[in-house]
Formats: C-alpha cells, sequence, structure tokens
C-alpha cells in the first residue's frame, strides 16, 4: 500500500455477550475480522443493511467503542488503546456526525456553545475568538451567522444537520465518519447535504467514511465501497466496479432490490429539459 | 371502470394559536378497483392526513370539508359509530411502524382474529381457520404455530407481513399502505412490495400508497398524486408525471433523487 494510506484497519472484531435466561451466555460477533484502508483525501463507503455491522464498525474507529480483537492505525501511529492525551490528540483529527441531529446536539446548548464545544474539549482558543470563529463555521455550512445564539430546536432538521457537520469541521479534522448522515432527510434537503459535504471535502482535503444503507447516496459520494453482510465485508473496491459489475452474490442481491424509477420515463424527462 | 374511491375537493384544516391552518388543501383524486395510486411527497406535505382523512381518523380538532365516497357512499360527516363498520370491512390501513402498530401483549393470531371476529359472525374456530389461512397469504412459514407467537418474536419485515394479513382478513376493497416499507431494508422492501402487488392482483383490491420515496412509486402506482405544502401539485398517469411533470415542484423532486445507475464525477 502506498504511504497515503490516513488509516489502517486490520481484523477488526467485536463480540457482544448477552445473558439469556438460566444465566445461559450468548455471544453475538457484530464486526468479523474487518479490514480496510481509507486514504487522505477519500470517501470510503461501508454500506449493508440493518444489523450488518456497519454502525459497530464506525464507533469503533472513532473510539467510542472498544473492539474485542484487531488494530487501528492512524497516520502511521497504533491508536487501537491509545489513552489519554494521545487519544484526545486522535480525537482532534477524528469526528464524527450522526443520523439524527437533534439527539446529537444539546438542546440546551446555543449554536456557538455546540460548535465550540470540541476546541474546549482540546484546550484550543479558537482562532479571532470564539464568536469570529462560530460566524465562520456557520457561513461555511450554508447557515446564517446570525442565528449562533439560537437552540437546536429552533432550526429543521436539515439546518440541524449542518450544525452537526459544522462542529465535525471545528478542529480541523483530517477524516469525518458520517453515521447515516443523510438518511433521516427529506430528497431536496438530503441532495443539498450531499453537495454540501462534496464541497466541504473539495476545500479541506479531509477523508470521508460515509456510513450508509443506501447505495444510491454512496454513488454521489464515494470513491471506493466496502459491501458488509453478518459483521464481514464481502466486497471492497472502487464505486464503479462495485457497482457495476458485482462480484460478490449479497452485493447483487441489494442492488437488484433498489427501486428505480422506469428508466425509459427518465430518459425521457432529462431529454425534454 | 367504477370508481371505487373518489375524492374531491378534501380540505384538512387544524385550529392553531395562530387561527385556523390547512394541512390538506382541495385535494381530488379517484382509485379504482385493482388500481394503486400513489401519494408522495416530502415531511409535513399533507399525505398522511389525506390518507388519515379516507380512513376518519384524523386528529380530535380536525375539520374536514369536500367529499370522500367509497363505493359511491359518502364518508365525510358519518358518526364513528358507522364509520367503525367501514374500517376494517371496507377500507383497511397499513402503517410504517408495524411494531407500534401491534399490541406487545397478544400474539399475532389473536390480534388478526379479533379484527376478524369484529366484522364477521363466526365461530373461534372458524375465525382461526381464516387467520392461519392469511398468514399463509403473506408468506409466514409453520402460519399455525406463528399464530401463537407474540410481535417482538417476528422480524420487522415478517411484522409488516402480519400487519398486512390482518388489513386484508376481511377482504376490504380499499388498501390504504401509509409508508409501508420505509422502515425497512432495501431487500426486504422489495419483498413486500412484491407481495403487495401480488395481493392485489388476486383480490382485486384498490390502493392508495402513500411514501416520500419516488422510486417505489414507480415500480407499484398507474397513477400518482404529488404533494406540497397540502396541495396538490400534480396528478397523472405515472407515466406522465415521471416522464413528462407538469409541475417544477415534481421535476425538482426527481431531480433531487440520487441515482445509482449514473456516472458520477468526483
Amino acid at each position: 500500500m502506498s504511504d497515503d494510506v490516513l488509516l489502517r484497519v486490520r481484523d477488526l472484531t467485536k463480540r457482544f455477550t448477552t445473558r439469556g435466561p438460566y444465566r445461559r451466555r450468548n455471544e453475538f460477533t457484530a464486526v468479523d475480522g474487518v479490514s480496510f484502508d481509507v486514504r487522505l483525501g477519500e470517501t470510503l463507503a461501508v454500506v449493508g443493511e440493518s444489523g450488518c455491522g456497519k454502525s459497530t464498525s464506525a464507533r469503533i474507529v472513532a473510539r467510542l467503542m472498544e473492539p474485542t480483537s484487531g488494530t487501528l492505525e492512524f497516520d502511521g501511529e497504533d491508536i487501537t488503546h491509545a489513552a489519554g492525551a494521545r487519544l484526545a490528540r486522535y480525537r482532534a483529527k477524528v469526528q464524527v456526525v450522526f443520523q439524527d441531529p437533534f439527539s446529537s446536539l444539546n438542546p440546551r446548548h446555543t449554536v456557538e456553545r455546540i460548535l465550540m464545544a470540541p476546541l474546549d474539549y482540546q484546550g484550543i482558543a479558537p482562532k479571532g475568538g470564539r464568536r469570529a470563529y462560530t460566524r465562520e463555521l456557520m457561513e461555511r455550512v450554508g447557515l446564517n451567522p446570525d442565528h449562533a445564539h439560537r437552540y437546536p430546536a429552533q432550526f429543521s432538521g436539515g439546518q440541524a444537520q449542518r450544525i452537526g457537520i459544522a462542529r465535525a469541521l471545528a478542529v480541523d479534522p483530517k477524516l469525518v465518519i458520517c453515521d447515516e448522515a443523510v438518511s433521516a432527510l427529506d430528497v431536496s434537503v438530503q441532495a443539498q447535504i450531499i453537495e454540501l459535504l462534496r464541497r466541504l471535502q473539495r476545500e479541506s482535503g479531509f477523508s470521508y467514511i460515509f456510513i450508509a444503507h443506501d447505495l444510491a447516496v454512496v454513488r454521489q459520494l464515494a470513491q471506493r465501497v466496502a459491501v458488509m453482510n453478518k459483521g464481514r465485508i464481502v466486497e471492497q473496491g472502487p464505486c464503479d466496479e462495485v457497482f457495476k459489475a458485482p462480484e460478490d452474490p449479497y452485493t447483487r442481491t441489494l442492488l437488484a432490490a433498489i427501486p428505480r424509477i422506469n428508466p425509459e420515463w427518465d430518459r425521457r424527462r432529462r431529454a425534454a429539459r | 371502470m367504477s370508481e371505487l374511491l373518489v375524492v374531491e375537493d378534501l380540505t384538512v384544516t387544524f385550529p392553531t394559536t395562530r387561527g385556523p391552518v390547512d394541512v390538506v388543501k382541495d385535494v381530488s383524486f379517484t382509485v379504482g378497483r385493482n388500481e394503486t395510486v400513489g401519494i408522495v411527497g416530502e415531511s409535513g406535505s399533507g399525505k398522511s392526513m389525506t390518507s388519515l382523512a379516507v380512513m376518519g381518523l384524523l386528529p380530535p380538532g380536525a375539520t374536514t370539508k369536500g367529499s370522500i365516497r367509497l363505493d359511491g357512499v359518502e364518508l365525510l360527516g358519518r358518526p364513528d359509530r358507522e364509520l367503525r363498520r367501514v374500517r376494517g370491512e371496507q377500507a383497511s390501513m397499513i402503517f410504517q411502524d408495524p411494531l407500534s402498530s401491534l399490541n406487545p401483549y397478544y400474539t399475532v393470531g389473536l390480534q388478526i382474529e379479533e379484527m376478524y371476529r369484529a366484522h364477521r359472525r363466526c365461530s373461534r374456530k372458524e375465525a382461526r381457520r381464516v387467520v392461519v389461512e392469511a398468514l399463509t397469504q403473506v408468506g409466514i412459514p409453520e402460519p399455525e404455530r406463528r399464530a401463537g407467537y407474540y410481535p417482538h418474536q417476528f422480524s420487522g419485515g415478517q411484522r409488516q407481513r402480519v400487519m398486512i394479513a390482518m388489513a386484508l382478513v376481511c377482504s376490504p376493497a380499499l388498501l390504504i399502505a401509509d409508508e409501508p416499507t420505509t422502515a425497512l431494508d432495501v431487500t426486504v422492501q422489495a419483498q413486500i412490495l412484491t407481495l403487495l402487488a401480488g395481493l392485489q392482483r388476486d383480490s382485486g383490491t384498490g390502493m392508495v400508497f402513500v411514501t416520500h420515496d419516488l422510486a417505489v412509486i414507480s415500480s407499484i402506482a398507474t397513477r400518482v398524486l404529488v404533494m406540497c405544502r397540502g396541495e396538490q401539485v400534480e396528478y397523472g398517469e405515472a407515466e406522465q408525471v415521471f416522464a413528462a411533470p407538469r409541475h417544477d415542484y415534481t421535476r425538482m423532486l426527481l431531480e433531487s433523487i440520487p441515482r445509482i445507475d449514473d456516472e458520477v464525477v468526483l
């Protein structure tokens, strides 16, 4: 592998133990020997259906959850078990955008306080002062900077997701993990957020891990895709190859199941424009 | 073809502190037997309120104007006592989240049986036979045994199958499906759509399919009603709406759908 690998994940495994009746132990392997690389400035999509382990993998990479085994290497440094100052440093470079903006934004905090929280955690003074930096971040994600003192409930779903994205950008990360970041949005709003995510990457050159169940959304954003099923990656490669000539039977089933608009109707509508 | 459902100039109004708000404004459409009409729109477009109005299930405080006729009989303004006989017997509804529509304390067999016995006089033995038949029809394996299971013992897709079995147990003429596949994985969604289309072909049920997903609509509906902010922006044959939309909003909606088959320059 070339040197431009930002994140190297090897043999990641996560097992959960649940206790059934009569103290019976049940083991469930949510992530089973997952390996992938994320290169500098690229978008890797991880797709699959509910329960396939895609979110668990993302949470482990974000160090929000401990793996049972496997290693994470970021920028050449093993951070699988990093703690204290080293973990804090890692968190300054890796940020997460969650699916539901309202449950991931503190309802009692103003936008300014929410956006400055990652910097407060890092102990970094925002450049140009809190107010100016908040305005700058809000402008970057297409929010009205005059609304810096409003609360999350005063924004629409799409706007709230923009706040979540701005918070992720506050520390100038190298990797942004989007966990179903556009899944809960209406199509027209979803299209705007996808465009925003693409523009921000063009401007800043960070990498995305984009977790999604919607393959059509993934097509708009990712260069490479990893398809997961039952905790394992069944296929990974460049989007164009995987979508045009899927090798794994599960990938084929998944692609075939996507509802499509009658292509003939689509063609006629576009031609008429 | 005689129309099964005729909705004319339907307006649904809610009182608010800032005065009355029309959440549905002058919506008109018809559904024939064996036909599927899709209602699409984004959140807050009034698509669910339209379907709830047909079922007489609007939240308290809502007022309606216009006309809703099922099989030639006016439904608007009829007392709830009479509407209860219509619901389940002539028109049924399935919702997005089957887990919250099913009672967790009762077995699914009992819940389907309850629905059947509310409308038909029959012995419990006869009702049980019908329940097993209904579960078989929607593709639940081992229906005799599974009728004794509780909702949480089924997967999401199977729960939706149970809801469909319950909705169709009295062979209603009209089925209203409100986002029935939105909460499901794509592969399961494809199975449920195939199931609904098959059941409809066999029974001749008219269907209103409410969803935000235009691609799903295009695979199942013969006619499409596009709604935005309570208003009907476009209504026509599916082919016309998708191939030659008359309204800019429909066009915008169609353009914003992410596509799997397009080349994308990143």
